[in-house]
């Protein structure tokens, strides 16, 4: 799988920025399974030449930071493309790694939910992809790097007709190329 | 029947024949207590049998039914069943209180081709209101029954039909064990005869005919992103109109179907742009950070309407077709989108948001109150028959996407009930000029 792959180099990466070891990091089909809970198995020991202890405080960023990168989906309120705080995180986390690894392209996939004109949702769903598009330019990403594409309502994740799965469907995803 | 329209018919009957499944059933879900009592008496049938859905009498009766302006009187009541002028008994017609009555008969002319008499009366003056003959393919006498529903409508009502027309519409079919599929499909004004134009693995939208009803225009994410298509409806050819940079949509041809206003994001955002057809240059009409899009032309060519939400909530504006400033149309609720003109240019129809729910409106542009017409909840893509009488849109019944249609008045609603798969964006034909007949 396409994702697993993606959040498996997330992982691999993260758990490295933090000085870790990379093993736990090789089951990320697991780690998804539970939610992307999988850096809570990534141990606080000696590692490598530096060789000091994480402390307790970088141990919890360095999750923190692997379960927002293995997130790849960010949401919006009806006919909107404000960024909340939850999607904030998610981005700066994804932002973070595009820095981090200059070869990296993305792709941004804006939708919508059913309701509305599907004319006008695509265009929204476009203004949600370039509301992410701009925030992550802005934490230092190359505009160049980032497509983005709008599928509008046409490719909901959830057929029922409620507010749950609505808001399953007013999406960005960040599609690792 | 010019023999261009001629050619032309039986060469859709050639492409299409092997694509006639998915027949649908159109059930009337508001009706009117009072319509014109009429009898329509069963054709009589010389030559090899055609398949119900041909039958021209039939056809003719369930297009008088669905209007809302008649009410068919049973067969089953009928004294007489007369074929010719000579055999009509008035008194047996006004024992039943029908105002109108209609006969005729066909014959099989030559080796497939059918002459099709009609004739229309006014029972109580005992007079002949109409008479007509048509000898034509056996592949078009779906076509000739509408078209006599026409010509029933516009006696005694005073206003032409839109029978005789086309509608077309997307479908998404999920088959078990298999790919989702979506098609651009064509089919008689009452969902009858419907043939693929388009299929594709991804979606399709917005279809829009052409002012001489030979072209579609519409949106195809084929390549994974919106581009815009011009297809000829009778051999399938085909030119990809825009791919530019970001997206590309929501075509709406021009009255003489030389320009076609389209959304582009290609200078970063969704605006209104204005295509020559001949040269393909660009002429962009809105310039405003704002979602500008779903743009519709005037029928004098002279205004387009489009969908804006630059005052915070997606609204309809109105600008010259030349560009300049936009004024605000819609004012009420916070949700009005997808707009179009009715064909006489005095009224729009368009989606609102009612508490929640998206219904279809319409709103005469004198200054009078908009007045919605539907009570469902997720009714999206109106489009005005020619004769400005009935709007076909898109709904939701149990959780599937199909088709309906309402009167202008909104007195009269109908459900298309498909067989299979999600029915969206419907966009009635314009007038078909191609058959003619003998008076």
């Amino acid at each position: 799988m396409k994702n697993t792959k993606h959040l498996a180099a997330s992982l691999l990466l993260v758990l490295a920025l933090a000085g870790c070891a990379g093993e736990q990091a090789t089951k990320p089909s697991a780690a998804e399974e539970k939610g992307g809970t999988a850096a809570q198995t990534a141990p606080a020991t000696e590692q490598g030449a530096g060789g000091t202890a994480l402390s307790e405080q970088e141990r919890m960023k360095a999750q923190r930071e692997a379960e927002l990168l293995a997130q790849k989906r960010v949401h919006f309120a009806f006919d909107s493309s404000a960024i909340d705080d939850e999607a904030r995180a998610i981005i700066e986390a994804h932002a973070a790694h595009l820095v981090a690894n200059p070869d990296i392209k993305i792709q941004l996939e804006g939708n919508c939910d059913e309701r509305g004109t599907r004319e006008y949702n695509l265009a929204l769903g476009e203004r949600r992809a370039q509301a992410v598009q701009k925030m992550m330019k802005v934490l230092g990403v190359a505009g160049s790097r980032i497509k983005t594409v709008s599928y509008g309502e046409e490719k909901p994740l959830c057929q029922e007709h409620n507010e749950s799965c609505w808001r399953q469907n007013r999406r960005v995803d960040i599609v690792y190329k | 029947m010019t023999r261009t329209a001629a050619r032309l018919l039986a060469m859709i009957g050639i492409l299409w024949a092997a694509n006639a499944h998915a027949v649908l059933t159109i059930e009337i879900t508001r009706g009117v207590e009072t319509g014109t009592p009429i009898a329509v008496v069963p054709f009589s049938w010389e030559g090899p049998a055609v398949p119900a859905a041909q039958n021209v009498s039939g056809v003719v009766a369930a297009d008088l039914a669905r209007s809302g302006h008649f009410a068919v009187l049973p067969s089953k009541d009928y004294v007489s069943q007369p074929h010719e002028d000579k055999d009509v008994v008035f008194k047996d017609w006004r024992i039943l209180k029908a105002e109108a009555l209609a006969i005729g008969n066909v014959r099989l002319a030559a080796p497939g081709k059918y002459q099709v008499q009609f004739r229309l009366y006014d029972v109580f003056k005992e007079s002949q209101l109409a008479g007509f003959r048509y000898t034509v393919n056996a592949d078009i006498l779906r076509s000739v029954a509408h078209q006599i529903s026409d010509i029933i409508y516009e006696k005694l009502t005073g206003e032409p039909g839109a029978f005789n027309t086309r509608i077309a519409y997307v479908t998404r079919e999920e088959p078990r064990h298999a790919a989702v599929v979506y098609k651009l499909q064509v089919a008689d004004s009452d969902g009858f005869n419907p043939k693929t134009v388009v299929r594709s693995a991804e979606p399709l939208l917005s279809p829009a005919w052409s002012p001489d009803g030979s072209r579609l225009a519409y949106v195809s994410f084929e390549d994974r992103r919106s581009k815009v298509y011009i297809q000829n409806v009778a051999d399938g050819r085909r030119e990809l109109i825009a791919e530019f940079q970001g997206i590309n949509s929501a075509p709406a041809w021009s009255p003489d179907g030389r320009r076609l206003a389209l959304t582009l994001s290609r200078d970063g955002n969704a605006e209104i742009y204005v295509m020559r057809l001949d040269t393909r240059e660009l002429r962009r009409l809105t310039f405003d950070p704002a979602i500008d899009t779903e743009a519709a032309w005037s029928p004098d060519g002279r205004d387009i309407i489009f969908t804006s939400d630059r005052a915070g909530s997606p609204q309809i504006y109105r600008m010259s077709a030349s560009g300049g400033p936009a004024e605000r149309l819609t004012f009420d609720d916070d949700y009005n989108a997808r707009s179009s003109y009715a064909p006489d240019g005095k009224s729009i129809v368009f989606v609102t948001r009612q508490e929640g729910n998206f219904r279809i409106a319409v709103m005469p542009l004198n200054g009078g109150p908009m007045q919605v017409l539907t009570d469902t909840s997720l009714d999206e893509s109106p489009s005005f028959a020619p004769n400005g009488r009935m709007i076909i849109y898109a709904t939701e019944v149990r959780g599937r996407g199909v088709l309906a249609s309402v009167s202008a008045d909104g007195r009269v609603r109908q459900l298309y009930k498909f067989e299979e798969g999600d029915v969206r964006e419907p966009a009635w034909s314009p007038y078909n000029r191609g058959l003619q007949y003998k008076e």
